[in-house]
């Protein structure tokens, strides 16, 4: 069988991204301070750099130092928003991360490009499908991977008035518009974005797009199927995983991450505890290296697309 | 493993650009800058200095290149290629899917290529190790590694000088590839480099800078650098980003190069140019 992928109408293409509103996001508060390891271009930062070059610190190639300079800065006040590509702003920089950052209590905002399949022909020494989970293993971090420009901006807006460590995926290529502009969100809230009681997929990031399209398809099937938009890997919305536990068979998670660690974990943790008895299978890299490709070929060769979720409920619901 | 003379070694980088530029129009983009500024030094290593032999490629007694700067991985398969290690159409299929040939170097996928990287820094490291594994073994095979003047940055490659000069590990040979710029600008705007010969002085090597735009500047580099056997050596290459074809050169952010019309045209341009040293016999 063959899943014709479709648009929805309400998924138009974004024309924004991190460097976009980073700029946006420094116009507003002066205390924001902008880091970045040699990939201001890359993030679409340069506007942002050019503009307020006096708040802007390009730290050249070297992720670590950087994380010990946004901790330095953040003593005297100011709030870092710090950027790398997600392999080498978490590998690259864990301890920094854990001790000046995390453990002395500073108040960093890591924000990483081009996670998983979205590295594309940087390949594999550049993929990271661990980022998100490295970051759920430090206490206290806010670890989240919002899915298109409306929550990418609410998102580095809230960061700002929260004190403590996040970590952020962002893109650095436009993506679809999953929300309408201005829409709010919390923190450690999943968000129903459809309805539906045979099977539920819980998604974050690139993933939550794929998820609507699984939706939409099954639905057309006769399958109704819940999608919940779980941005925050941590922490996680427990109380929504077990109330939809507590109702629903069927439980899929999505993620463009290794389904070791992630929101895979982190969901299957909260309903191993639980003891609902839900069925829970997770789509995402199943623990494999990246390699070089186009975003579409590694999306599709690491069976993440909506085919493979529907698939797997199919494979599920007709059991 | 063939010792070429001067006036082939020319021939020999010419081609090597050549192969490069076909490999990144084909593709449509890529890290060029820094692909074009080692074009040299790949002649000069693979037409006369590193011990290899392509129908050997895992010959114990030969010497290792370690490219620090991975992103320049595309220069190297068109080295590797012209060597015969893999027939020259594969450089076509550069980053497609299933390739043999990722945006950066991959010793489980390319033959000839011994060592893996693209996250910058790591290289130098990796050469200190291989050569503390030759020194134990009794074994004179030579390491280099080629990095980058913004690569160096990083903090790693500092802590390897450091253990390299101080473990006297002397067939250990550092290229530092001087383009004056890195990712988003110049060094001088990004982060400074200052002196390298004197830092790396200061770290313990046998330090000096050579012209790197000519094949033979590059050779009496490394033969002087072969006749230190007290330290290990570093030398300090003085390139230009994009190095060879003026176009390119003259593009101010050619890190990565998107080729559109005007690419398209200069390299045309550059190939028949190249091909002219290639075949014609002139310079
Ligand atoms: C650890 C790490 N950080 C960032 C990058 C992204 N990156 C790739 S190349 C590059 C600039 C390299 O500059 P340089 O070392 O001077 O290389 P060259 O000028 O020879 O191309 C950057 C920032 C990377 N590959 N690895
Ligand atoms: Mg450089």
């Amino acid at each position: 069988m063959m899943f014709i992928r479709h648009d929805t109408s309400m998924c138009v293409m974004g024309s924004e991204n991190y460097g976009d509103l980073l700029l946006e996001i420094m116009g507003k508060y002066t205390n924001i301070v902008a880091l970045d390891a040699d990939l201001v271009s890359a993030a679409g930062a340069r506007k942002a750099w050019k503009t307020f070059p006096k708040r802007f610190f390009n730290v050249g190639i070297a992720e670590s130092n950087m994380m010990g300079v946004a901790a330095g800065l953040s003593m005297t006040g100011y709030i870092p928003y710090v950027h790398s590509f997600a392999a080498f702003a978490t590998r690259r920089a864990y301890d920094q991360i854990y001790l000046s950052c995390a453990y002395a209590k500073n108040n960093v905002k890591i924000f990483a490009s081009d996670g998983g399949f979205n590295i594309g022909i940087n390949g594999g020494t550049h993929t990271s499908y661990e980022d998100m989970g490295m970051m759920r293993l430090l206490p206290d971090l806010i670890v989240s991977e919002p899915c298109d420009t409306t929550q990418m901006r609410w998102a580095m807006n809230e960061i700002y008035s929260q004190y403590g460590v996040h970590y952020t995926r962002v893109f650095r290529r436009p993506v679809r518009d999953i929300y309408k502009s201005g829409s709010n969100f919390m923190f450690g809230k999943g968000n129903v974005i459809k309805n539906g009681n045979d099977a539920t997929i819980i998604a974050c990031g690139s993933m939550v797009y794929e998820a609507i399209l699984a939706s939409d398809y099954l639905a057309e099937k006769g399958i109704q199927v819940c999608v919940i938009d779980m941005f925050t890997l941590k922490p996680i919305d427990s109380e929504l995983i077990n109330e939809i536990a507590s109702r629903c068979k069927i439980i899929i998670t999505a993620e463009n991450h290794n389904v070791i660690g992630g929101l895979g974990s982190a969901v299957a943790e909260v309903l191993a505890e639980s003891g609902f008895g839900t069925i829970l299978r997770r789509v995402g890299n199943k623990d494999r290296f990246g390699q070089v490709g186009s975003v579409e070929f590694l999306q599709k060769e690491y069976a993440m697309m909506s085919e493979d979720i529907v698939k797997l409920i199919q494979s599920l619901i007709n059991k | 493993m063939v010792n070429l003379k001067m006036r082939d070694l020319t021939v020999f980088a010419a081609d090597i650009r050549k192969q490069l530029l076909i490999e990144l129009r084909n593709f449509g983009f890529g890290h060029l800058g820094g692909s074009m500024s080692i074009v040299e030094l790949l002649a000069v290593l693979y037409g006369s200095e590193l011990k290899h032999n392509p129908k050997e490629p895992n010959w114990s007694e030969r010497d290792f290149l370690i490219l620090s700067k991975g992103h320049a991985g595309p220069a190297w398969y068109a080295a590797l290629a012209l060597e015969g290690y893999f027939p020259i159409e594969e450089l076509l299929t550069l980053n497609k899917p299933y390739t043999n040939l990722p945006s950066h170097p991959d010793r489980l996928k390319t033959i000839g290529v011994d060592m893996t990287s693209g996250s910058l820094g790591q290289g130098p490291s990796v050469a200190a190790g291989l050569c503390e594994g030759f020194k134990l073994q009794n074994k004179d095979n030579y390491v280099y590694v080629v990095v980058g003047d913004g690569e160096l940055n990083e903090g790693q490659p500092w802590e390897a000088f450091q253990y390299i000069a101080s473990r006297n590990l002397n067939h250990c040979i550092v290229f530092i590839d001087e383009n004056k710029k890195q990712l988003d600008g110049t060094t001088d705007e990004i982060v400074k480099s200052f002196d390298f010969v004197n830092k790396m002085r200061a770290f313990g090597f046998n330090s000096f800078r050579v012209d790197g735009k000519h094949t033979q500047t590059i050779l009496e580099g490394i033969r002087k650098a072969k006749g230190f056997s007290q330290k290990p050596t570093c030398i300090v290459l003085e390139t230009i980003k994009g190095q060879g074809v003026k176009h390119f050169e003259d593009i101010v952010l050619n890190h990565v190069v998107r080729f559109n019309n005007d690419d398209v045209k200069a390299t045309d341009e550059a190939l028949v140019e190249l091909d002219s040293i290639i075949y014609g016999g002139k310079e």
